[in-house]
């Protein structure tokens, strides 16, 4: 319930928000879990394992227990921290892993069977049958034991990525990092301080203390102020950085409040310095029944009250070994609220005339089923019972030095502090400063963050400001160790993963005394807190079990990232539409207006077929497609091809280092085909190149390995052929360019330009003029038939393909997609990635003799191995049906008549297939062991996956006008 | 006789406005890779300046602005905009790239916050003044940013006009609801 | 990740292409055993290794970076040219 006078909300405005359908009331400034306390709402949640009632543990980022789903629908966001939600109007909250209600829980029988139920339950009880497992045993756990579920729906919401720079980052804006800001701030340099809060002041936000005179609160909220209006520095509230990478990159998740555009931003910051003041997180201490409803840590109950005015019990009682817990029994009794004992552990423990102190107090057990009632506590007078609704427990605070294992640093124990600080250098570039490493004291803590700071700008060559230090509380308080209260019972180490004492001494009872091993054995540690409560704990208990001292024992590894981040986020900017860019040709607007499917092809979209009034099977489409170019004209987009210009006194001896063939000797204004090597001999890619000048070339690629080489080009001229003197730049989206093929191509293109193509041979390219505009034809053809490519410059793209297509029509041809292209090339036994896969050499294509004896080129010293261009490597040949079957399938392999289905059998397979219209029957390209002395053999085509078996004929790949003739015509 | 319409890269695609920010389309009369010949960089730089009164910018620069500007477009390369190049045969690869690129104008107050959802280089203005060009990515594609006065000059292939337009209209929206 | 262009100045590696190991490539008549070394074998030290890497999204520059396998530490990035490529 609210207490008068305390707190720092906005007690005159009212949010309403409704938990598992009951509408409360809140104001702003509350988080969710301050305003469900407010309420007196205490069992928030089911544990993971036993389903057993748990309430809010803590006020910060750690929280294991309070996790609920917020939202609804598709929109819903499971596993979301009460302390971190802030409040809003309308939030609809549902609690997890609970059916049918949190009330009433059926698999809170687990509880009463936990005895069965220890670690490693999992491994022992669910062995075998083997085959449960998947079936049986994972489902019903995973119904059982689990947190919130996703809607199973696409999530509408919107996230978003960026990319920060910065000379130091400061993370979080307690007091050591607000001090390292406001020096390094008023040095000058660009500065972004990151918390994860929606306040500033970390643990100050729920202290009542001073510092420079003013309450330590309003001091961080004015230091904030002054930082905010700083133009070098960007203040960033509730941004948890989650993650330090290599080189100064971190990654932070910065949340939004409703209606301010995307829900999350996950943004990846590169800092030349950083400085972690990530503070401490308060530990508990583990004794029987010490995780019912109404425990919590000792700052959180402080906070609640201080920062949100909210007394978590009527009846507190406080239990701990050190000295700050004692504020807690201070500030409650201040505010009016009935403290019922201070149970100190320590003999030694300070009185206070406030309220009483029991010293050598040790709770051994509590009551209470949805929330606390009692507690009995043990002292050397024996065991006594206090009626309480609230247990205020620390047992020390843990530095949260989390980022600084990020890149594989262990941390280091102090005995002094009973705690882990960061190792030195840990993160190159990263200074820890304040409770993160281990200084605990507020004036302390300014005065860390303020050396911290100068020590970034000496690094960095900058001068330090002379900044004062404010005035602030000195006392860091004492601490004795104690982990776990002695006795029978469970004592929860791990309250997300039901991780007990006992589970833990068990481990290592069965010999998994690692800590590594432990953790994998119980599980402790793991889920969406990482066992930022109980990893320190654990590890004093398993040192303890192990007889070994806890710097001895080791520690577990923290990774990234620090809190949940959900994929959403880190996939910001690669949905939908934004995964891959879309490349258009110039003709895709008057593609997709005739209906055309379109396929990707890399990034480009190509249109498949051209779907005729009348169709109604892509098949119609496809061969009426292909007899345009068989028989009169058709016109397709080639755009996507690579284009590479190639120009320089050493531009012939780049094409010759590259290629497996001669270009010096190309002819200006020839063409000339030509085969790519991988040095290690195998083909990387083909195509044509033409010769514009004497020092000019003009390389075209596949359009799957444009880029690719372009990178080969680059990686030759700059790295292995630096004594050439040679530029290259892609062209591909200069120049739109179209394929026309057919007999009638000719009379087409002619009557285009106005002029006579007589004198261009096969082979032959120049430049035309295209309606005025500066266009290149090239006769070339990748369909057998007498062809051509015309290019213009690309914004008059759309224009000619509309006029290519005008024509076409207008003497019985017309456009032709990919499927066409396709059945064109493989009726000429042409070539593509299907069988430039990257394992084929140029001996397997036919084409060991394109490999020139004259020069070097990448891969011919590698081409020539023995195995490379052994006979009985697998081929290229040409396949048609010549029995009952006549189907034929890419992917399906090759065996002998009569020999047994098996890989040892294994002759060949095959790359590409198709009906061919010219020929009437399918046919195909495969590579078979000897292929091209196998010709009128029969071969057996299986597919077994569609179950297809073809009896082919080996035939020559090229099926279609042998001689060439009609691409010469 | 044959006439052919020229369409350009962004064709229907803007202007588009958000908030403070608008992302325009720039038409350029003509855009020309040059990338000189081993030790002519200091010759064409000079036929430059006379011809068209630049310098070659040095690296992650530009010179020049309005009618003619140069551009630094990565190792060994410059862009010019503006007119043709002359007299460079012999000293320096010209490749015509007029058609080649999509060019729109990024303008806003703290449009460096748009590009920061985008672009994996510091964008601000005090990171990247005027006359600074860059060669880095957006989202997924490769482009040339350039800062000219208070806004940014950016360049993607023609074939991506539709991605650009919708990566940078989503991160103009976005922000500008964040204002 | 970052790396240190020459040209460009440090940039966020996902403007880079990996390559492998910076080696010579062996003359055409080094033999068998230099080719096979150069295509197939590498050392896998814990420790500085120098790899080539492409700014494909930059100034499209091989580059040679000497990366501590370790650490991840970038203690050289060099022109995979040499000196004097603009
Ligand atoms: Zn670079």
């Amino acid at each position: 319930m609210r207490v008068k006078d305390r707190g720092r909300i906005d007690r005159e405005s009212r949010i309403a928000f409704t938990f598992d359908g009951a509408r409360y009331e809140g104001h702003p400034g509350d988080t969710l879990a301050s305003a469900l306390l407010a309420n007196d709402v205490r069992m928030v949640g089911r544990s993971f394992k036993y389903h057993r009632p748990r309430g809010i543990l803590t006020a910060g980022s750690a929280e294991p227990n309070a996790l609920v789903t917020v939202g609804r629908g598709a929109e819903a966001s499971p596993n979301e921290r009460a302390t971190m939600v802030e409040l809003a109007e309308g939030l609809a909250v549902t609690s997890q892993n609970r059916w049918p209600s949190l009330g009433f829980d059926v698999l809170s029988v687990n509880d009463m069977a936990a005895r069965f139920l220890g670690s490693g339950f999992y491994y022992k009880t669910f062995m075998w049958p083997r085959s449960f497992w998947e079936k049986v045993y994972e489902p019903a756990i995973r119904r059982a034991a689990g947190l919130g579920a996703l809607s199973g729906q696409h999530d509408p919401a919107d996230t978003e990525k960026g990319f920060l720079f910065c000379d130091l980052l400061v993370i979080g804006a307690g007091p050591a990092g607000l001090m390292a800001a406001l020096v390094a701030g008023e040095a000058g340099a660009d500065v972004i301080l990151a918390d994860e809060g929606f306040a500033p002041g970390g643990q100050l936000t729920g202290e009542v203390e001073d510092i420079a005179g003013q309450p330590a609160h309003a001091w961080a909220e004015s230091t904030w102020a002054k930082l905010n209006a700083m133009p070098n520095v960007r203040c960033m509230s509730r941004t948890t950085v989650t993650g330090a990478y290599d080189q100064g990159t971190f990654g932070a998740l910065e949340r939004f409040p409703e209606g301010r555009g995307p829900r999350e931003c996950f943004w990846r910051i590169a800092a030349k310095r950083s400085v972690l003041a990530a503070g401490a997180l308060e530990r508990a201490i583990a004794f029987r029944n010490n995780d019912r409803p109404g425990i919590m840590t000792a700052g959180a109950v402080r906070a609640y009250l201080n920062r949100w005015g909210v007394s978590s019990g009527r009846a507190v009682t406080v239990f701990a070994n050190n000295d700050d817990a004692h504020r807690t029994a201070r500030d409650l009794v201040a505010a009016g609220v009935s403290v019922a004992a201070v149970l100190d552990s320590r003999h030694d423990a300070p009185k206070s005339p406030d309220f009483e102190v029991i010293r050598g107090a040790q709770v051994c057990n509590t009551a209470g089923r949805k929330r606390l009632e009692s507690v009995t506590y043990r002292t050397s007078k024996g065991e006594q019972s206090l009626m309480t609704d609230c247990l205020a427990i620390s047992g020390g605070w843990n530095p949260a030095v989390h980022l600084t294992c990020h890149m594989n640093s262990r941390p280091v124990w102090r005995d002094d502090l009973l705690a882990f600080v960061p190792a030195p250098g840990a993160v190159p570039g990263l200074i820890p400063a304040g409770a993160c490493n281990g200084v605990f004291a507020t004036a302390a803590c300014l005065a860390d963050g303020a050396s911290a700071a100068k020590t970034a700008l000496r690094e960095l060559g900058m001068t330090s400001p002379d900044v004062d230090l404010p005035d602030a509380g000195a006392d860091a308080g004492r601490i004795s160790p104690l982990w776990a209260v002695p006795g029978k019972g469970r004592s929860w180490l791990d309250f997300q993963n039901d991780v007990t004492v006992k589970d833990v001494k068990q481990a290592a009872q069965e010999n998994f005394q690692s800590v590594e091993h432990m953790k994998r054995y119980t599980t402790q540690g793991m889920a969406t807190d990482q066992g930022k409560m109980s990893n320190v704990t654990a590890l004093a208990v398993l040192a303890d079990a192990t007889g070994r001292a806890i710097p001895e024992t080791g520690t577990t590894t923290f990774r990234p990232p620090f809190s949940p981040v959900s994929i959403a986020a880190m996939g910001a900017g690669g949905r939908g539409q934004s995964f891959a860019p879309q490349r258009f040709m110039t003709s895709h607007a008057a593609t997709v207006e005739r209906g055309a499917p379109m396929i990707e092809a890399g990034l480009w979209y190509r249109p498949t077929y051209f779907p005729a009034p009348g169709e109604t099977h892509w098949r119609q489409a496809c061969d009426r497609e292909v007899r345009y170019v068989r028989n009169a004209v058709g016109v397709a987009d080639v755009s996507t091809l690579g284009k590479i210009d190639i120009q320089g006194p050493g531009a012939a001896a780049l094409l010759d280092f590259v290629y497996t063939g001669l270009f010096s000797s190309l002819k200006e204004g020839r063409v000339r085909y030509g085969l790519m090597l991988r040095e290690d001999g195998h083909v990387m890619d083909d195509g044509t190149t033409a010769r514009l000048g004497e020092n000019h070339y003009l390389m075209t690629t596949t359009t799957a390995a444009a880029g690719e080489v372009m990178r080969h080009l680059d990686f030759a001229k700059q790295v292995l052929r630096r004594d050439l003197d040679v530029a290259t730049i892609s062209v591909t989206e200069q120049w739109a360019q179209f394929a026309v093929a057919g007999p009638k191509s000719r009379d087409l293109l002619e009557d285009l330009l106005g002029t006579s193509l007589g004198g261009w041979p096969f082979m032959s390219c120049g430049p035309v003029k295209v309606g005025g505009v500066d266009g290149r034809l090239f006769r070339i053809s990748f369909s057998g038939e007498q062809g051509w490519e015309i290019a213009v410059p690309a914004r008059f793209g759309a224009s000619l393909f509309d006029a290519l297509v005008a024509k076409a029509e207008a003497i019985d041809g017309g456009m032709y997609g990919m499927e066409a292209l396709n059945v064109l090339r493989i009726e000429k036994g042409f070539l593509t990635h299907a069988e430039l896969h990257g394992r084929t050499t140029a001996f397997d294509l036919g084409m060991g003799r394109m490999i020139s004896a004259k020069k070097d080129c990448i891969g011919k010293v590698m081409a020539a191995r023995p195995g490379l261009v052994a006979n009985s490597r697998a081929q290229l040949v040409g396949l048609k049906p010549v029995g009952e079957v006549q189907q034929l399938v890419s992917g399906a392999h090759l065996f002998r008549e009569g020999a047994r289905i098996s890989p040892e059998n294994d002759q060949g397979y095959v790359t590409s297939v198709c009906y061919s219209p010219t020929l009437g029957h399918m046919i195909g390209l495969a590579f078979l062991e000897r292929g091209p002395d196998r010709m009128g053999d029969r071969i057996r085509m299986v597919d077994r996956t569609k179950d297809i078996e073809t009896l082919c004929e080996v035939v020559s790949p090229v099926f279609f006008d042998p001689d060439g003739g009609r691409a010469r015509a | 006789m044959l006439d052919l319409t020229a369409k350009t890269p962004c064709d229907g695609l803007l202007p588009v406005s958000h908030g403070p920010f608008t992302l325009t389309e720039i038409v350029p009369k003509a855009l020309t890779s040059i990338a000189p010949f081993k030790g002519q960089a200091g010759a064409v730089s000079d036929t430059l300046q006379s011809a068209h009164g630049i310098t070659l910018p040095s690296i992650g620069g530009a010179t020049g602005n309005g009618s003619v500007q140069a551009i630094w477009f990565g190792q060994g390369q410059y862009l010019l905009t503006g007119p043709a190049p002359d007299g460079l045969d012999g000293i320096a690869a010209v490749t015509d790239q007029t058609d080649a690129w999509a060019t729109v104008r990024l303008d806003g107050h703290e449009a460096a916050e748009v590009l920061a959802r985008l672009v994996p280089v510091d964008m601000r203005p005090a990171m990247f003044p005027d006359g600074t060009s860059v060669r880095t990515l957006l989202g997924h594609m490769t482009v040339s940013i350039t800062r000219e006065g208070e806004g940014y000059r950016i360049m993607a292939f023609r074939s991506m006009a539709v991605t650009l337009v919708h990566e940078i209209a989503g991160a103009m929206e976005a922000v500008a609801q964040r204002l | 990740m970052r790396l240190p262009c020459p040209i460009c100045g440090p940039r966020d590696s996902r403007e880079f292409i990996y390559r492998g190991t910076a080696l010579d490539r062996p003359a055409p008549d080094a033999g068998t055993e230099a080719w096979e070394e150069y295509l197939h074998l590498r050392d896998n030290p814990a420790g500085p290794i120098r790899e080539f890497w492409y700014h494909h999204a930059g100034c499209t520059a091989w580059i040679e970076v000497t990366r501590n396998t370790a650490t991840h530490e970038i203690s050289d990035a060099v022109l995979a040219g040499g000196e004097g490529a603009a």
